[in-house]
């Protein structure tokens, strides 16, 4: 089934959706918001430029991507994958709970804030390009994992932009390479990746080596750092005496 | 009591699209409308407004005076004025289009006008500091007139309702310009009223913004010292005014003007090499109440061109892209998409950093 979103505004393209209950493409977005929002068991390929929110609160619905997306993708999604061809804007993954963002190109800023888990609920971020700034402020649970597949962000000579982890006080983020000259908070321990990490890691990248076409084996023939948070009470006393 | 900007403040989004040819080639005011299409959910009808450059070619050398009277006496009071400072080659109601969308419209008026040579002389000031202290008089002291655009060969076209019909309400489809800003709002501190709308303008200057800055009256404060009156309360207000007064006044170029309002933090400032770190230590001690915090991401006009800023934390989105001659900038990609598909160099600045478009041959500067 084909859609095509030539002038209907955001209500009327997600009644379309919904009232088609199966796979379906879309074609012709241009900008319409919380595209398949709250989705669930069905497959979304979209070309055009999807609005903001693309998938927000997503429930295990797949979205495919064929060009950029703009700000807040997968906003608290719960469950499924959103799949980008092209670049994404900020704050990707705000407050995401579960399921996998993964994105070919780069991502704007916040990629992942306020991030989280709830038990077997554990969201992935894949960014293949470099970041903006604040990437994963606040995360509290869950795994990004930063590429940099085509190099340095032009804005900083690193995959990330400036005061990445600021706040981060749960979850885990992998960046390709090692992370030279990037200046994290002390909140924070940095280190390089083991074995146990690497394996994670490959589980985590299968997503993306399929998606793109990617070899696996040579995404993983890399050096990765790993940062999660200090666990020995990182933030005491820095909003009150305790 | 009636809800009126500069009385009222209510705790507060907005969508914003800028469109210049560097070669000057012109186009109509069909385009930014377009792009500000859709972003309609950036807005709520509060308010839309347009700033359209080159479209006067005829009285390019008057100032352009767009005026709002609330009813005929404030027309009356405020044409004594105009008549007594200005030479005004012609008067003429600004050309609407009646639609039901757009309704309240006050009495909308348009006079080339340039400064009397005796009164000009004898002020010792220069033609556009005149023209700015004869805008700034009429509407602090003229009740129910207020000056919105008073450039040359540009104006500025806003009202309350959604962009694309203050567009269409103000005819943009006929008139044909180098350069369009557009701006859909999302009131949050104020009540929107016509006055309150998008673009602010001041002479050649104008300013769309998307944002809710809360340096709002440390940078009053500041500003009024220099003979500014910041009648509205909004925020977009006295960003205009900075950059007046950082670029006419102070003598800024665009690049610093915009390290002063979106100043990095000292952190980052005291990683840069030092030639860098230097330029911008100077610019932070020299101008600490003109430092800009809170969200914004605006885009600022003048005769030469256009500069696209977000805030230092990046709060606001902004993409911006080209195509052969023309830049685009815009709250959202889509917006560029609407009215050029097959845009290229899409680019997502970073929080601080000026993007500054100027035109083929023309001043690198304000």
């Amino acid at each position: 089934m084909v859609i095509n979103a030539y002038g209907l505004d955001f209500k009327e393209l997600n009644a379309k959706i919904r009232a088609v209950g199966s796979d379906c493409v879309v074609e012709g977005c241009i900008g319409q918001r919380y595209i398949g929002e709250g989705l669930d068991g069905v497959t979304l390929k979209l070309y055009g430029t999807p609005g903001n929110t693309l998938g927000g609160y997503l429930n295990g619905a797949t979205i495919e991507v064929f060009g950029n997306a703009q700000d807040e993708v997968g906003d608290t999604m719960n469950a499924g994958r959103i799949i980008v061809h092209g670049n994404i804007g900020d704050a990707a993954g705000y407050a995401m709970r579960g399921g996998v963002i993964c994105v070919r190109g780069n991502a704007g800023y916040r990629t992942g804030i306020h991030m989280k888990e709830y038990k077997d609920k554990r969201p992935v971020i894949i960014i293949g390009g470099y970041t903006g700034s604040f990437l994963g402020e606040y995360q509290a649970g869950g795994v990004i994992i930063v590429l940099g597949l085509g190099g340095p962000s032009p804005y900083t000579g690193n995959i990330v932009g400036e005061f990445p982890c600021t706040g981060m006080h749960g979850g885990k983020l992998f960046l390709r390479g090692r992370a030279e000259g990037v200046d994290f908070p002390a909140q924070v321990n940095v280190r390089l990746a083991g074995e146990e990490d690497r394996a994670e890691l490959a589980g985590h990248l299968e997503i993306f080596a399929y998606s793109f076409g990617y070899p696996l084996g040579w995404l993983l023939d890399s050096d990765y750092t790993v940062v999660t948070p200090n666990t020995k009470r990182p933030y005491k006393q820095l909003y009150v005496q305790n | 009591m009636k809800l009126v900007e500069g009385r009222v403040r209510i705790p507060s989004g907005c969508a914003i699209s800028g469109i210049i040819s560097r070669d000057r080639r012109k186009f109509t005011g069909e385009r930014i409308v377009e792009s500000m299409k859709v972003m309609r959910e950036r807005s709520n009808g509060l308010g839309g407004g347009f700033a359209a450059y080159g479209i006067y070619p005829k009285y390019k050398d008057s100032y352009a005076l767009h005026i709002f009277y609330n009813d005929s006496n404030a027309k009356r009071e405020c044409e004594a004025f105009l008549n007594e400072h200005f030479e005004i080659d012609e008067a003429s109601e600004l050309p609407t289009r009646k639609i039901p969308e757009i309704t309240d419209e006050p009495l909308i008026w348009r006079y080339f006008a340039l400064p009397r040579p005796s009164r000009l002389a004898a002020s010792q000031l220069d033609e556009r500091e005149y023209t700015a202290r004869c805008v700034f008089a009429i509407n602090a002291r003229i009740d129910g007139a207020y000056v919105f655009s008073s450039g040359k060969n540009m104006g500025v076209f806003k009202a309350v309702g959604y962009p694309e019909d203050v567009g269409r309400f103000y005819m943009l489809d006929e008139y044909e310009g180098y350069m369009f800003i557009g701006h859909g709002r999302y009131p949050t501190n104020t009540p929107g009223w016509w006055g309150g709308a998008h673009p602010f303008s001041l002479l050649d200057f104008a300013v769309v913004h998307n944002g809710e800055i809360s340096s709002y009256d440390a940078n009053r404060r500041f500003i009024e010292m220099f003979g500014y009156r910041c009648a509205l309360m909004t925020d977009t207000e006295v960003i205009t005014y900075i950059l007046d007064y950082l670029i006419r006044h102070v003598g800024l170029t665009l690049e610093e003007s915009a390290s002063v309002i979106a100043a990095p933090f000292w952190s980052s400032i005291a990683k840069k090499p030092p030639e860098e770190r230097e330029r911008l230590t100077y610019l932070r001690t020299m101008f600490p109440s003109l430092l800009v915090t809170g969200p914004f991401s605006i885009i600022f006009c003048f005769e030469g061109g256009m500069m696209a800023l977000n805030d230092r934390l990046k709060l606001r989105s902004m993409v911006t892209a080209e195509k052969g001659d023309m830049v685009y900038v815009a709250s959202e990609e889509c917006a560029i998409r609407a009215v050029e598909p097959d845009a290229e160099n899409l680019r997502y600045p970073s929080g601080g950093e000026p993007v500054i478009v100027t035109l083929n041959g023309g001043k690198d500067n304000a």
